[in-house]
């Protein structure tokens, strides 16, 4: 019996072809394998039908509680997405197709990504981005692989107050390559200025910046990235690109390089991924762009088309000189990114970004007041701020998870001294009546 | 056809955001805001399906053609596997994070730990981490991992071994991980030249990377014994697995002294390819290399329930945002389940069949440099062709104009002219039938009318395009 | 003034205690349309068979070294910004960096125009 339904060669098809290849056999295909050489052992389960599968899928995710209300962000964001997202990301001719190789008939996927590049750095306001990377966190390790290349110097400057998972991916990616990554702790929330104007130095490869910060805090680093550049140092900045709507660019910051994860731009929580992964650089640096790179040029009869261009840099033309080992893109999920910007429109997307703002600003001012809780964040933030509470942070969220609300993430793992600490994440699809249950709650919690 | 951005009108809407329920904040000080909003195209939705859609109609893709892009696997992904993901998509990454916020996503943290046990079974390895992004980033993960084992026995080695056939992720990500390379030649036979390997081996390489089946689609019969003399000198031996898709249930890695390897769930797992990605590439370990396993990882308490634990210090540390392309992963599980035992073993069965048969009856019109049984896939050369000035390339545009994806052209370097056919086990022969016949067709222009390959392709929205140009005068971005 | 060549196809014409250094029309042949020269900065010193620079064609990368010992004393930037001059004259204009020769006696290890001329038969 055919295993799967998925191969369909007919048994009379695959004599005849057995006997165009001149053997008696399948078998007699893998002859080639020395018998001690054979698997040992292949105790798979029995295969079955996608009826069966789907049913025992769907129980696994049945040990999922799906009915939280979650105010926790931490680089995956719970965002609308609009119907157009799923149904044109999902066209098999995008979802089924692979690396543009072959342009004439890959036009789709690389005008697509051309565009996407386009809307990339018109969010950021830079000149040059990739056609996507993995994610936020390994888009910010290869930001620092690029600082060392251009610069030549050994040393990055990273403040404490980016996502602590990004910075864990920095320090994995740079383990081999005798490289200091210097930390500077954060204040109250914030950046410390003179600490790192005090590190700056003539060795420093690039500072690591991030905004909003982890803690919800907003900033503009224009001074740091030019007290940088005064000393030869690149500044990277990493963003949420949904805060974009709203916020100052890297760009407008003077940013070398920034980088973002693509989440918040189309793509479900998805227990983390896939998402994608974005780095826009300044014009001068986009020969060292690690990935794929579309650009525009002409065919034969001088009609615009679309290429994989400036291949030279890439792993499968350079090989160990490559500016970087990664193949793939996620260029589905930069298309979703895509189309969620294209639906929202110009001013559908600012709209988007003010509602979270209007949202969180709700919610920071009813949970700031509930009695004993402080906020950290008091100065301006996005969609997320930090609350300090009268008790330890990670005993008040389990108390809360247990009557459906994920209120945020305890600081305590990250920051030691900040056991009380709970960033708050608000979106536009949590209503006001959501925000006002969690303030009740957590007063119950705290004080009941 | 015209860019989003240029169909643009000022003022125009697309989805309605609900109203907000809150009142309005004071503004953040203008320092802290963009001058101007950002330049997003300002379209109906009509017009933005329209745009889409009809980008969508100028892409190849499996499921309209066949794609026999050599190395990459595009087999036909099963719509059950995308419907599987569905259930999973409202997981939040960070509950885990929370205390006993494990509770709440024991579905998606199972999804991981069962398809780790299921590919440590499939390649013999004692243990996966699922959270490499690609297979890329799976190399990566096990250099990192053999560079830290090497640590761990007080070593710092200098080298990396790969083959001259070797993918480009090799060699780049040997130097990510700080080691220079050393490229060993490709034997008349088709595999890594043995004596030259062993000439190479000394005790300051880390580690060799090897393909399995290589990339010229061929089974290297002394893959164990060159296991055992990178051991003799000390050094560990990566086993890349894009090409794990011949041989399911026949050999398996770990069984044959590979001491790490990574496998592409978009390939050999029925997961699309998404025109680039996402891909997935889990990375597996001999028994030695535990505590090196990328951080954190997923576990079963003996209670049945699934943890989240953070690896010990001698962990290469974090990779990925959060656990991995999950998504993938789900649809590797599926893909997976509903296969079984034997569905497996029967897809390396069949991709082997038409890749052989695929050989056979192009091998009387194209020159095949290693005539041997193949694997999966099957590397032709276009120099026979080559005498009337015909190149892979133009062979490929031709494919284009009749209807076919082309095959990987120009790889594996150490194939001139290389054709790189990968037809997978689920073409049918009628499908494999088509294609030889244009393959022939081809090979008799290339005699008697070569203009037509040059000319080709007629039929897509583009003829070729001028890659010189896009290289001189960079446009990646539109003003 | 006198051409000498590398078997890495590097050309280098000496004049006095200056020499010029650019690929010849076989590397040319060999990477196609030239659509990138990364040139070393002024200043910089090299010692021979050290990779100079790097030229980028289309499909391929290639690193140029250095013929000779010396220091970078200038280099062409017509060829930064009209990388196709390499195609079109890679012996004249598409020159690409002048050294101030250290070792005038290592000279000994390239080849004259006939000694080159048939390394290239050897190679076809």
């Amino acid at each position: 019996m055919s295993g799967s339904g998925y191969c369909p060669q007919t048994p009379e098809q695959i004599r005849e072809m057995l006997s165009v290849i001149g053997v008696g056999s399948i078998a007699d295909l893998f002859a080639v394998i020395p018998a001690e050489l054979r698997a040992r052992s292949f105790e798979l389960p029995d295969g079955m039908s996608e009826f069966e599968m789907l049913a025992g899928m769907e129980r696994l995710a049945g040990r999922d509680r799906r009915n939280i209300v979650p105010f926790i962000g931490g680089g995956s964001y719970d965002h609308l997405i609009p119907a157009v997202v799923d149904h044109l990301a999902g066209r098999t001719e995008f979802a089924t197709s692979y690396t543009p190789y072959q342009p004439e008939c890959s036009q789709g996927t690389l005008q697509a990504l051309y565009e996407y590049q386009t809307a990339i750095c018109r969010l950021t306001g830079m000149d040059a981005s990739n056609a996507s990377l993995y994610d936020g966190g390994t888009a910010l390790a290869e930001a620092a692989l690029m600082a060392l290349r251009i610069t030549g110097r050994k040393k990055i400057l990273m403040d404490a107050a980016v996502n602590p998972f990004s910075r864990q991916i920095v320090r994995t990616y740079l383990a081999n390559l005798a490289v200091e990554i210097v930390e500077v702790p954060a204040v109250k929330g914030q950046s410390d200025r003179q600490a790192f104007l005090a590190a700056l130095d003539d060795e420093t490869a690039a500072i690591v910046l991030q905004n909003p910060n982890f803690f919800g805090g907003v900033d503009d680093f224009s001074d740091l990235a030019a007290a940088a550049r005064d000393r030869g140092v690149l500044s990277i900045v990493a963003v949420y690109p949904l805060s974009l709507g709203l916020l100052k660019t890297p760009g407008e910051m003077g940013a070398d390089l920034a980088v973002g994860d693509g989440q918040s731009l189309g793509n479900p929580l998805c227990f983390g991924g896939p998402s994608f992964g974005f780095l826009v650089v300044k014009k001068e640096h986009i020969r060292n762009l690690p990935g794929r790179i579309v650009g525009e040029t002409v065919d034969k009869d001088g009609r615009r088309g679309f290429v994989l261009t400036l291949q030279a840099r890439e792993q499968h033309i350079r090989r160990q000189k490559a500016t970087s080992n990664i193949c793939s893109n996620q260029s589905l999920c930069a298309l979703r990114g895509l189309i969620f910007l294209a639906a929202l429109g110009r001013e559908g997307f600012a709209e988007l970004a003010r509602l979270n703002y209007d949202k969180a600003q709700y919610a920071k001012g009813l949970l700031g007041s509930v009695r004993g809780v402080l906020l950290v964040t008091a100065g301006p933030s996005f969609n997320e701020f930090t609350l300090s509470l009268p008790k330890d942070a990670a005993t008040v969220s389990e108390r809360l998870l247990a009557v459906g609300i994920a209120a945020g993430i305890p600081l305590g793992r990250w920051y030691p001294g900040m056991e009380s600490c709970l960033v708050v994440t608000v979106t536009e699809k949590r209503t006001r009546a959501e925000i006002d249950t969690l303030a009740t709650r957590l007063e119950e919690v705290l004080w009941s | 056809m015209e860019l989003i951005f240029e169909k643009s009108v000022p003022g125009r809407h697309g989805t309605i955001l609900p109203r907000s329920d809150v009142p309005r904040a004071n503004d953040l000080p203008a320092g802290l805001l963009r001058g101007e909003s950002a330049g997003l195209p300002e379209l109906s939705e009509l017009e933005v399906v329209r745009h889409f859609s009809n980008l969508a109609r100028r892409n190849f893709a499996v499921d309209t053609n066949f794609y026999p892009l050599g190395s990459c696997t595009m087999k036909y992904n099963a719509k059950a596997v995308d419907e599987a993901v569905r259930p999973f998509a409202g997981a939040h990454p960070v509950l885990p994070y929370l205390s006993s916020g494990e509770a709440f996503v024991q579905g998606s943290l199972g999804v991981i730990h069962q398809l780790s046990r299921l590919l440590a079974e499939i390649t013999g390895m004692q243990a996966f981490s699922c959270q490499p992004l690609a297979g890329a980033q799976g190399e990566m993960a096990g250099i990192m991992m053999i560079a830290a084992w090497h640590r761990s026995h007080g070593q710092q080695r200098r080298f990396v071994v790969v083959p001259d056939s070797s993918h480009g992720t090799n060699p780049a990500t040997a130097a990510m991980a700080g080691y220079e390379v050393i490229s060993v030649p490709t034997a008349p036979y088709g595999d890594m030249d043995l004596d030259a390997f062993t000439k190479t081996m000394n005790n300051e390489v880390a580690a060799v990377m090897m393909t399995c089946p290589n990339t010229l689609g061929l089974f290297n019969p002394h893959v164990e014994e060159i296991c055992a003399i990178a051991h003799r000198h000390g050094a560990l031996v990566y086993c890349d697995g894009a090409n794990l898709n011949a041989i399911l249930g026949k050999v398996r890695p770990g069984d044959i002294g590979f001491d790490v390897m990574h496998v592409n769930l978009h390939k050999t797992f029925g997961t699309p390819h998404g025109g680039g990605g996402p891909g997935s590439g889990p990375v597996g370990v001999s028994e030695q290399l535990l505590p090196f396993l990328p951080s954190p990882r997923v576990t079963q308490r003996t209670d049945g329930s699934y943890c989240l634990v953070e690896a010990g210090e001698q962990s290469i540390g974090r990779l990925a945002n959060f656990y991995g392309n999950f998504g993938v992963l789900v649809r590797a599980l599926a893909y997976i389940t509903m296969l079984g035992r034997h569905g497996l073993v029967e897809v390396s069965e069949q991709a082997v069949l038409n890749a052989n048969y695929v050989m056979n009856r192009l091998k009387g019109w194209y020159d095949l440099p290693f005539d041997s049984t193949c694997m999966h896939e099957c590397v032709f050369s276009a120099s026979r062709q080559m005498k009337h000035g015909v190149h892979a390339l133009d062979i490929a545009k031709y494919l284009i104009d009749r209807g076919f994806h082309p095959p990987t052209v120009y790889f594996p370097l150490v194939v001139k002219e290389a054709m790189m056919i990968e037809p997978t086990e689920t073409e049918s022969r009628e499908t494999l039938d088509a294609f030889i016949a244009v393959m022939i067709e081809a090979a008799d222009l290339a005699e008697t009318n070569p203009e037509a390959l040059f000319q080709a392709p007629r039929t897509m929205p583009v003829s070729r395009l001028d890659e010189t140009k896009a290289a001189r005068e960079i446009n990646v971005c539109c003003q | 003034m006198d051409f000498y060549f590398t078997r890495e196809h590097e050309w280098i014409r000496i004049d006095g205690q200056v020499g010029i250094i650019g690929i010849t029309a076989h590397a040319v042949e060999q990477l196609g349309d030239i659509t990138f020269v990364e040139l070393p900065l002024p200043g910089r010193k090299v010692k021979q068979a050290e990779v100079l620079c790097a030229i980028e064609s289309v499909k391929a990368a290639s690193d140029i070294y250095a013929p000779l010992s010396g220091k970078v004393i200038e280099v062409n930037e017509l060829v930064e910004n009209k990388p196709e001059i390499v195609n079109s004259s890679p012996e004249g204009e598409g020159w690409l960096v002048k050294v101030e020769i250290a070792d005038p006696g290592e000279v000994k290890g390239l080849m004259n125009r006939d000694e080159y001329t048939l390394y290239l038969k050897g190679l076809s």
